[in-house]
């Protein structure tokens, strides 16, 4: 086995020392070591999308990057994102349009789908579906998540109007 | 009681739990850590069938950081736990019985370093022949799976016998008789997949044990208290040593409802003396826990001319995997399913349910109705077109109503059946003709299917406590599992104390403190745990009542409950005292602290023994009817075959939606994963192995296969039993979706498929051998 060393990863706006093995995911250490749990663990595989942070602004899968590799990396969690108008749109979206139901894949969800409207200010519904479509829910059928964005959308729209 | 007075019954409420579960807070079993927590990790069986010869665990030992191991040896033979058959230990046990079965178990400093002392233990084994089908395990030379199989313990009679697990029938009318009064009689074959449930969140449990030796156990679960009983019977301990749990569930479809590796943390947390997480990989979920059943049916069905059914006789055969499980119950609740919400006089139903060398079969939404509903409703649509009367008419003509019999003889109390089909109808065009224009090179069409599901079985409770300050404690032990029974509870609770939705909250199941609620599956909560909320509340209701009779020295008969937590005399509502005086007299000057409470079983009769006869009856007590109506409209790929749903109605008859969007939520999810099972989902074995246990390989539908337009429809009957006219929701919607699609598909391209899922190869290769034709 590797052996445990010190890293730093800039998470959530602060620097977090800590220690990883060589082999450990970005996943592993922010869940076991920074207990920042927001970000699931589906799959492990990179195919659900529970996993999803942001890493520079991108949306990525937390259990394929190594944690090593993220150093120097401004990393931001479900946890992290809760103030930025954005976000707090899209969860009060997701909260009106019943868009989880177990909510196990919601922070992934969200942290998608907030780096979508990061981009595009008003997608189409077929946006949001494509956007998205590398997060997986078992338990909605996806229509009220796709409703809980684009509502999102209009709000911040709205009130960037106004 | 049926009006809602206070608006909180039918309102759309968000769930208790929202704002915990956007934020990133809600906490899984995979979030929770304790203090000197130890991680575990599990060595599967390479073998379908092979007996265990020794164990070597000395090189796992001698690595640094691993606290302890389990093997079969920490159990005794006779620990043995199941819900109808108690044919299982916590681990395998003398032999394994499938690949990927638990054989020992680590607990170390690390998850890293429990994993690889697991792989560090040694093993021998003497390989046995496997049965891999239940064709195969049925044969008589076949391998015995079970040798000690007469002396389980069974609570039916289950007829066991060799690797026959159990065997159900259903008789009603005479079959015979049927025949000889049928003008056409049709019959085929079907045969359904293994379906994966792929909950987010995969199965895991975390144990602890204080000084006094009691034990604390948090497990991804459906039911805490099935949890207690299936870890005591299989580590042998009394129930009241052990405390179960539940965190935020990423939801169970039927996976969490029996034990998974609840019992081996727990032994492992008794071996190290420390608290032991474990939690199980993606692949090991779906290699070790529990999948749908494959289903080969056998459908004939006598009619009349003008479409009166006549007669059914439904054959089954089911591949129940290595434990009996929830198998026999979903064999017996899918024969009791077979006839549909149709009047059919005389019926034959009945099937035989196989031990293999296969991971278990269990408990997944549907709970058998889908896999029948695939067989018995497309060849409602083959009877339709051989009669040329339209699917819709042929299935109003034999619907049953409100006040008929089900299938054994129990009445249906509440029945929208008839308003689901009529809604689905108009919303769908049906009338305009089932044809439409499909985009160039493809073929579109309408479909349907009807079916129905229960609401009620087993028994639950509910305790209602007053606090000091006049709030309002709910405690049922339903284990919320994501689909929202906290808060439908609390607005049923709200709505009966008229009180606002706020001011009642709701305990988190305990089994040292919740009353006994057999779990949060087979659709049941609203229902019956709705029931005993209700019942609790009443309690309460009359016991303020009398302190408020006291207090405004009136009778108790002239007062009544007004919104926002008072009491006042009848008619004259500035007479009113809160229910914070209420409670406080109650504390500390007369009568003591006010406490409802409310348990029952559901006691109506499955069978009517004047009406059917049945053998092998898994469920006597088990009904409240809910129905389906579903159309979908599908476009094939004429050069690929790959189907696709454009648009979907699905009409269910909950009796009452108590929170509306919630009820919304359970058909949509419920269509989608029968659209999975419908065209691509599929558990396939290699041999005895699991060839796609990974997410990669197993695919399910993602924001692209599921359709934008999906309407879920909701209708009304008031079940005069429900929790303000409630029955379920939480199956139904999956029901019908397969046959639904396979009929569109037919429609579409003139192709009948009888085999799931309706992969685009398989539509593909139909289309090119009907052209040939
Ligand atoms: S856990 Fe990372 S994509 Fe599934
Ligand atoms: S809400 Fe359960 S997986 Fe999406």
């Amino acid at each position: 086995m590797s052996e445990i060393a010190p890293i730093v990863l800039n998470v959530n706006g602060a620097a977090r020392h800590t220690t990883a093995l060589g082999g450990d995911t970005l996943l592993t250490v922010i869940r076991d070591q920074l207990l920042l749990t927001g970000a699931k663990r589906g799959c492990n595989q990179g195919v659900c999308g529970a996993c999803t942070v942001l890493v520079d602004g991108r949306p990525v899968r937390a259990c394929l990057s190594l944690a090593g590799d993220c150093q120097d990396r401004r990393i931001e969690t479900i946890e992290g994102l809760g103030d930025r108008p954005v976000m707090r749109a899209l969860q009060q979206a997701f909260v009106a349009a019943a868009a989880f139901q177990c909510g196990f894949c919601t922070p992934g969800m969200l942290v998608a789908a907030f780096a979508l409207l990061a981009d595009s200010r008003l997608p189409s519904e077929a946006d949001v579906r494509r956007a998205l479509s590398g997060n997986l829910c078992r338990c909605t059928g996806y229509k009220k998540i796709v409703e809980a964005v684009l509502r999102a959308a209009h709000a911040l729209a709205d009130e960037a109007v106004a | 009681m049926t009006q809602s007075v206070v608006g909180v019954v039918g309102l759309a409420a968000p769930q208790l739990e929202a704002a915990e579960k956007v934020d990133g807070s809600a906490r899984f079993i995979a979030d929770l850590n304790r203090p000197g927590m130890l991680y575990g990790a599990v060595l599967q069986s390479p073998h379908a069938h092979a007996r265990i010869l020794s164990y070597d665990v000395s090189r796992a030992l001698a690595i640094a950081g691993v606290r302890a191991v389990v093997t079969g040896d920490d159990v005794q033979t006779n620990w043995r736990m199941g819900a109808f058959i108690k044919d299982e230990h916590a681990l395998a046990k003398g032999k394994v019985r499938y690949v990927g079965e638990a054989v020992a178990a680590i607990a170390a400093d690390s998850e890293a370093v429990a994993r690889e002392a697991a792989a560090a233990i040694n093993v021998v084994y003497e390989e046995l022949p496997a049965a891999l089908s239940p064709h195969a395990a049925l044969k008589p030379d076949a391998a015995v799976i079970h040798e000690e199989l007469a002396n389980y313990i069974k609570v039916f009679d289950t007829g066991s016998a060799g690797n026959l697990c159990s065997r159900t029938s259903f008789r009603e009318g005479d079959i015979e008789q049927g025949w000889r009064d049928s003008d056409l009689i049709f019959e085929a074959h079907y045969l359904t997949q293994a379906q994966a449930h792929v909950s987010l969140e995969p199965c895991g449990a975390l144990a602890e044990i204080d000084a006094n030796g009691r034990i604390t156990l948090w497990s991804a679960n459906q039911s805490v208290f099935r949890v207690q009983a299936n870890v005591c019977e299989s580590l042998g301990l009394p129930m009241s040593r052990l405390r179960c749990l539940t965190p935020r569930i990423g939801a169970g479809f039927g996976n969490k409802m029996e034990p998974h590796v609840q019992p081996l943390a727990v032994l492992l947390a008794m071996k190290a003396r420390r608290p032991v997480k474990l939690v199980l990989s993606r692949e090991q979920d779906f290699e070790m826990v529990r999948a749908r059943h494959p289903f080969d049916i056998r459908v004939k069905t006598g009619v009349k001319r003008d479409g009166t059914l006549v007669a059914r006789e439904v054959e089954v055969l089911l591949d129940g995997g290595a434990f009996a499980d929830d198998s026999p119950g979903v064999l017996g609740y899918a024969l009791l399913m077979s006839c549909g919400p149709y009047r059919i006089p005389h019926a034959h139903c009945h099937g035989r349910l196989a031990y293999t060398n296969k991971m278990r079969f269990g408990a997944f939404r549907g709970f058998g109705v889908p896999q029948i509903t695939f067989a018995t409703e497309t060849q409602l649509d083959e009877i339709a077109d051989a009669l040329a009367i339209d699917p819709i008419e042929l299935r109003l003509k034999n619907l049953k109503r409100q006040g008929d019999r089900w299938l054994g003889g129990q009445p249906i109390a509440s029945c929208g059946l008839n308003e689901c089909i009529e809604r689905v109808r108009t919303a769908s065009g049906w009338n305009g003709g089932r044809h439409r224009a499909g985009s160039a090179g493809s073929r579109r069409a309408l479909g349907m299917a009807c079916s129905a599901h229960i609401s009620g079985l087993l028994s639950t409770g509910a305790i209602i406590r007053l606090l000091e300050d006049g709030s309002v404690l709910l405690n049922t032990g339903a284990v919320d599992i994501g689909q929202g029974s906290n808060t439908v509870l609390s607005q049923l609770c709200a709505e009966a104390l008229r009180v606002p939705l706020d001011r009642v909250s709701i305990a988190s199941p305990d089994t040292d403190g919740s009353p006994y609620n057999w779990g949060t599956t087979a659709s049941r909560v609203t229902y019956m745990t709705g029931i005993s909320v209700l019942g609790a509340a009443a309690e309460v209701e009359r016991k303020i009542k009398e302190h408020a009779a006291e207090i405004l020295e009136c009778s108790a008969q002239d007062l009544e409950l007004v919104p926002g937590g008072f009491v006042a005399v009848k008619g004259i509502p500035h007479r009113r005292v809160g229910f914070a005086a209420v409670s406080g007299r109650a504390h500390w000057a007369a009568g003591g602290p006010i406490i409802g409470s409310h348990s029952w079983v559901f006691d109506q009769k499955t069978v009517d023994p004047k009406r059917a006869s049945v053998v092998g009856l898994p469920f006597p007590q088990i009904g409240a009817f809910v129905f389906n109506a579903i159309v979908v409209d599908v476009e094939i790929d004429e050069t690929t075959g790959k189907s696709r749903v454009e648009r979907a109605w699905s009409a269910c008859d909950v009796g009452r939606a108590i929170n509306p969007q919630m009820v919304e939520g359970q058909i949509e999810g419920a269509f989608v994963q029968g659209l999975g099972f419908a065209l691509f989902e599929e558990m396939v074995w290699n041999g005895p192995q699991i060839a796609n246990p990974t997410l990669m390989d197993y695919k399910i539908p993602t924001f692209i296969e599921a359709p934008s337009e999906l309407y879920a429809i909701i209708v009304e009957s008031n079940d005069p039993g429900g929790p303000f006219g409630a029955k379920s929701v939480g199956e139904i919607g999956i029901n019908g979706v397969a046959a639904a699609i396979a009929n569109a598909v037919n429609a579409a391209v003139g192709v009948r498929l009888r085999r799931l899922p309706l992969t685009s190869e398989r539509v593909l290769e139909a289309m090119l051998a009907s052209e040939q034709k």
